[in-house]
């Protein structure tokens, strides 16, 4: 449980929109580039390096006014499995939702394998989501398949 | 399957292989069949591989088509500098079909996907050569007359050798009993022996080669490369454990046909030549109906 003082600091209260907590910390940044988080003009709020007990670090955002369709927050699954996301309407949690990893994943991650066509010529990588707990991508082209410990978002 | 691409081996059905195969026994009868007139076939050949570039041409000349094209990438535009995005794009306007070769994996589904035109993959890297599957399944149905419930013996490079990797995923669709016989370094990735475990097949894995092979009715030789060791000494000491010899064929079954894609290094002894149950030299040849085959299926001509 969390203590009192980090509480008050990690929830400062926004009136309408999303929050996306359990985010590892070392990923925040992904996050952040996988939803296009730097071309929003809504006023967002990160916190990262919070202590949590299921993660070690964790980090968390806060957007106001900002809601996602379901197709683009299961993206940060590849990153942020176990995210969750409050969204909030009139100072109250109206929804809580975890994220899935989607069947397949277009743009966001690069292929493993040098030799793939993806990594020599300008096309939007394509895969395939053959596992989904111990995440393995598998590449549309070259078919080679990108383990969860070697998945670089673009 | 008339405009359908052949990009992987996947990419066609068990009852496509058969007609595939139903199809190449009628150009192999009768090979000139002109009904390719006024058909141009693009063969596009992003690095040199003669044999497959050949075996295409003669393909298509025996079917009476024409073919345009580059045998490498040294005297074409894209030493310029083309992407082969835009060369797959021109290209398409050109013909009927597009026959192409790429160093890079994945570029043959990415040009299948750009073109107006059917494609075969001739090979794309180490990742798929289905041309060279389907002649493969073409040789095990004629000598043995079905490719339902055979016993076959893969042996050398499992790990990389990527006509393996087809040929498992093709014949899996038969019932086939798979014997995979490798050094350690090389063993046949555990994603196929999943996937063939799922199927229910039967397969055993074994390090030699001396011995043991009378049940079987294929055995299918690979090149065993010294670049695929880690360690050159080990290469040394495996090398000469994967060479078939005409003695250790005695004692195996009337049907046994030794099969090889070529060009063989050392793997097989010059000695098995003479045997009948060697096949390779014929496999090969069976490369041009194969093909005649392939395409005129495409194209909708049979
Ligand atoms: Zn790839």
């Amino acid at each position: 449980m969390l203590h009192k003082k980090d509480k008050k600091m990690e929830v400062s209260a926004i009136e309408n929109g999303t929050v996306i907590d359990h985010i590892p910390a070392k990923v925040l940044f992904k996050v952040i580039a996988i939803l296009g988080l730097d071309h929003i003009d809504k006023p967002i709020t990160f916190g990262t390096n919070l202590d949590s007990k299921k993660l070690g670090k964790k980090a968390i955002i806060k957007l106001s006014e900002t809601f996602f369709i379901d197709k683009d927050i299961n993206k940060i699954a590849l990153v942020a499995p176990q995210a969750k996301l409050n969204i909030i309407k009139d100072y109250t949690v109206v929804e809580k939702k975890v994220v899935e990893v989607p069947d397949e994943i277009i743009g966001i991650a690069k292929c493993v394998n040098p030799k793939c066509i993806t990594n020599n010529e300008k096309i939007v990588t394509k895969f395939q989501v053959i596992s989904k707990r111990e995440v393995q991508l598998r590449c549309h082209y070259c078919e080679k398949i990108t383990n969860q410990e070697n998945i670089v978002i673009i | 399957m008339k405009n359908k691409s052949l990009v992987s081996i996947t990419d066609y059905s068990k009852n496509e292989y058969l007609k595939i195969i139903s199809i190449a026994d009628e150009f192999e009868k009768q090979s000139v069949q002109p009904i390719m007139q006024g058909k141009v076939v693009a063969n596009l050949f992003f690095e040199p591989s003669t044999r497959t570039r050949l075996s295409f041409e003669s393909a298509v000349n025996r079917l009476g088509g024409r073919v345009i094209g580059f045998s490498d990438t040294l005297s074409s535009s894209v030493t310029k500098g083309e992407t082969l995005y835009d060369t797959i794009k021109i290209v398409s306007s050109y013909c009927d079909l597009i026959v192409m070769r790429h160093p890079l994996e994945g570029s043959a589904r990415f040009a299948s996907e750009l073109t107006t035109v059917p494609l075969i993959n001739a090979g794309d890297g180490a990742n798929q050569h289905p041309t060279q599957t389907l002649l493969d399944l073409y040789s095990i149905y004629k000598t043995q007359g079905t490719l339902e419930n055979l016993t076959v013996f893969i042996v050398g490079d499992l790990k990389y050798g990527r006509t393996v990797h087809s040929l498992l995923m093709a014949l899996s669709q038969f019932k086939t009993t798979f014997h995979f016989i490798s050094p350690d370094e090389l063993k046949m990735p555990d994603e196929y022996k999943f996937y063939l475990h799922r199927l229910g097949l039967d397969y055993y894995e074994r390090k030699e080669l001396a011995s043991g092979v009378e049940k079987a009715d294929i055995i299918y030789m690979t090149r065993v490369q010294k670049e695929r060791f880690s360690d050159p000494i080990e290469y040394e000491k495996t090398k000469n454990a994967y060479v078939l010899r005409n003695k250790m064929l005695a004692g195996t079954k009337d049907n046994l046909k030794v099969l090889h894609p070529l060009p063989r290094v050392s793997e097989i002894e010059q000695d098995v030549d003479l045997n009948p149950k060697a096949y390779y030299f014929e496999q090969a040849r069976n490369g041009v109906y194969v093909r005649q085959a392939i395409i005129s299926a495409i194209l909708g001509l049979k």
